[in-house]
């Protein structure tokens, strides 16, 4: 992305390096794909970042050990076993029940993961969902995005212990034990770092959705809402905020309003029907339906509850959203509305004009999603979407569109509306409020256009 | 044959797994497990656990349903004080002790200066943000966020620095070394003076150049 750097000059030093670093990250992996789609005779060319090649960014090592389509490979992918591929399935056995060891795992032919964005820290990093080969509206746990800032600590759930303490009648501390014999609840929501599409202010940047909208992920949570835990130790006058820290190394610490944590506030131990992944928070996460990734504090060790929020590094030198005028928008909680159209998305490549189904997922941190409209035009016209059931407050909510393509160019997006009447607004929109240093909470229409020979890639329109 | 005789094997290894470590006997010990014990396993009530309606006498709260669950037990003092590390622009939670720009300065040389720099620029390399500059930056083409040009507390400098550096020795700085090294880098800002010394007292008073650079979010009102 060479002609990018003068255009990124207008950014401060550290943006402008994360830009670029994940322009080069994202280049990699696409060639890398290109390299193994030359390799391959057998290629369908539809969806080069969706195909069992994967997306790998910044991994090029690991990435040349995975398979190429058809070929045995040495290893199999991450999460999935390496088997002979038999010659006739129905002519010999398959093999044994719990071969797998008891805990399952993935087809040897299927291999999405994560992509790390390459800051320059491994401590301080990122990995994000591959939106593309999403189906339906859950994450698989093991793809759900990551922010970390010290690395995932690996802690002893029967060492744990949350303590509660500051403006309570009874500072109180809850074992992990404790905390599951509370009434329970699950819900399903996303969490999206408000960091997802930085690169994506003032330029199209990154080719694939998975670099310009990875960092929004769903899962079905389980806890004791956090209200109940504050109940049983007694919130006093005058409380106002709580801080939620966490256990890492980061020691990673966020203030929240207490009408938020006795509201719908969960102390999460489950996550898709298990305990949490480590890298989410193992044992114990603090999630705040709607509110932005950050505040979802993970190995949650302790809350105070206090009169004022406590301005810590997270909510000041970071997580604000700096204005035109230099004055810089604080707490800024709620994640707004935001669509993104996931099929066909940048990278891919429509084989043929005909019959497409456009896909996608919208989603609101200020409740339902209510309708989703699709332009094939750059917005010039609109058509509505059918949305999935179920439609959830503050979750991903999977939209779809049969849709011809007649071989001509096209530029596709999608909008959404939720139950507040917001509407996702243009980059133009948000841009002549925000203008482009604000950095978080980038919540406009995505769009993607398709070339005449059927590639797709990501535009400003 | 499909490997036949391994699959076995590993079938007979699984069968035995599940058998001894994934379904313990009833009323076998089930230390390790990660799934709360049954009720039964309750201790007795002691006066550090806080009233529950099933121990309330007078038989007025509704057991099991809004609270007093009589789970958990109180937090005592010590155990409070031992991860009760956070500190408020208004001096809240600071520690006793302090530290001098000097103190900071060969402080600051022996433990941040790898990853920070020698002119607290940052080093690229490494993630290391710059720790100055960028002062009236932030409204123009090009701006900078730093402690010196963003940051409304020093409070944050003093919690943030305590809790999470050095980022390969977190945790391990004295409450003295932290005044001095907000000393020293507030100091290299600008915003103190080299004979600045920093303690409980100080350090809330400090006047942070962007004190008055955040506003309240407006949306949804506004986008
Ligand atoms: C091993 C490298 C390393 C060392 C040593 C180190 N730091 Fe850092 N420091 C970092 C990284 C990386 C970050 C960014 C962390 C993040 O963004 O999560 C950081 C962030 C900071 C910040 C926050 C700046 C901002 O704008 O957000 C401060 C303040 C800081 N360090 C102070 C110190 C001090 C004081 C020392 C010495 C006691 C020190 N650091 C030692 C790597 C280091």
């Amino acid at each position: 992305m060479s002609d990018d750097t003068t255009h990124h000059e207008r950014y401060g030093p550290a943006e402008r390096r994360m830009v670029r670093q994940m322009a080069d990250a994202e280049t990699q992996m696409l060639d890398q794909l290109a390299q193994d789609d030359a390799d391959c005779e057998c290629r369908e060319g539809m969806f080069p970042g969706v195909s069992r090649r994967g997306m790998l960014f910044g991994g090029a090592a690991l990435g040349a050990s995975l398979l190429s389509s058809g070929q045995a490979a040495a290893q199999a992918p991450p999460g999935a076993i390496e088997y002979p591929v038999q010659p006739d399935s129905t002519k010999e056995q398959g093999r044994l029940i719990l071969d797998d060891g008891g805990y399952g795992s993935r087809s040897q032919f299927e291999n999405e993961l994560r992509w790390r964005y390459p800051t320059d820290s491994l401590d301080s990093s990122w990995s994000m969902t591959p939106l593309a080969a999403g189906m339906g509206i859950i994450t698989p746990s093991g793809l759900h995005f990551e922010r970390h800032h010290g690395g995932i600590p690996t802690i002893d759930p029967e060492k744990h212990s949350l303590i509660i303490h500051g403006m309570v009648d009874k500072p109180l501390r809850f074992t992990m034990n404790d905390l599951k014999r509370l009434p329970s609840v699950s819900r399903t929501m996303f969490i999206e770092c408000s960091g997802n599409g930085l690169s994506e202010w003032d330029k199209p940047t990154l080719k694939t959705v998975q670099g310009t909208h990875g960092l929004t992920s769903t899962s079905e949570w389980t806890g004791v809402l956090l209200s109940t835990v504050l109940k049983e130790a007694g919130i006093q006058d005058g409380a106002a905020w709580i801080l939620a820290e966490g256990a890492d190394a980061a020691v990673m610490t966020r203030s929240v309003p207490i009408d938020k944590a006795m509201d719908d506030a969960i102390l999460a131990y489950g996550q898709n029907g298990e305990a949490l992944r480590p890298e989410q928070g193992y044992p114990l996460r603090l999630l705040l339906p709607g509110y932005e990734g950050n505040t979802h504090i993970k190995w949650l060790r302790r809350l105070e509850i206090s009169d004022k929020p406590f301005m810590t590094r997270e909510e000041t030198l970071k997580y604000t959203d700096l204005l035109p005028d230099g004055k810089a928008r604080e707490f800024t909680l709620e994640m707004d509305a935001k669509s993104v159209i996931t099929f066909p998305s940048g990278a891919m490549r429509l084989p043929t004009p005909g019959y497409y189904e456009i896909s996608g997922i919208a989603w609101s941190g200020r409740g339902k999603i209510t309708g989703v409209e699709i332009s094939a035009d750059g917005g010039k016209t609109w058509n509505k979407a059918t949305l999935q059931e179920p439609v959830l407050d503050k979750c991903h909510t999977r939209f779809r569109m049969p849709w011809v393509w007649d071989g001509r160019e096209a530029v596709l997006q999608s909008r959404c509306t939720d139950e507040s009447g917001y509407v996702q607004p243009t980059l133009a929109e948000l841009v002549k409020v925000r203008g482009v240093y604000s950095v978080y909470h980038l919540n406009a229409i995505q769009s993607w256009h398709v070339a005449a020979n059927g590639e797709v890639s990501n535009v400003h329109a | 044959m499909f490997m036949r005789d391994k699959l076995r094997q590993s079938l007979a290894i699984g069968a035995l797994a599940l058998t001894t470590t994934a379904l313990p006997a009833i009323g076998q010990e089930t230390q390790g497990r990660t799934v709360a014990p049954l009720p039964a396993e309750i201790e007795e009530t002691t006066e550090l656990v806080p009233t529950s309606p099933v121990a309330d006498s007078e038989g007025t709260a509704d057991a099991g349903l809004e609270s007093n669950f009589g789970l958990g037990r109180a937090a005592t003092e010590a155990e409070i004080a031992a991860i009760d590390i956070d500190v408020m622009p208004d001096g809240r939670g600071l520690p006793e002790g302090n530290g001098s720009y000097a103190e900071g300065s060969s402080l600051y040389e022996e433990k941040c200066l790898a990853c920070h720099g020698e002119n607290l620029e940052g080093i690229k390399e490494l993630g290391a943000p710059a720790l100055i500059g960028g002062r009236d930056t932030l409204g123009s083409d090009k701006p900078v966020k730093t402690v010196e040009s963003y940051l409304a507390n020093a409070s944050t400098l003093y919690d943030y620095i305590h809790r999470a550096m050095p980022l390969d020795s977190p945790g391990s700085l004295s409450a003295d070394e932290v005044y001095a090294l907000s000393a020293y880098i507030l100091g290299r800002g600008g915003i103190l003076g080299e004979d600045a010394e920093l303690d409980a007292q100080s350090l809330p008073q400090v006047q942070m150049p962007n004190a008055d650079g955040f506003i309240a979010d407006p949306r949804p009102d506004s986008l």
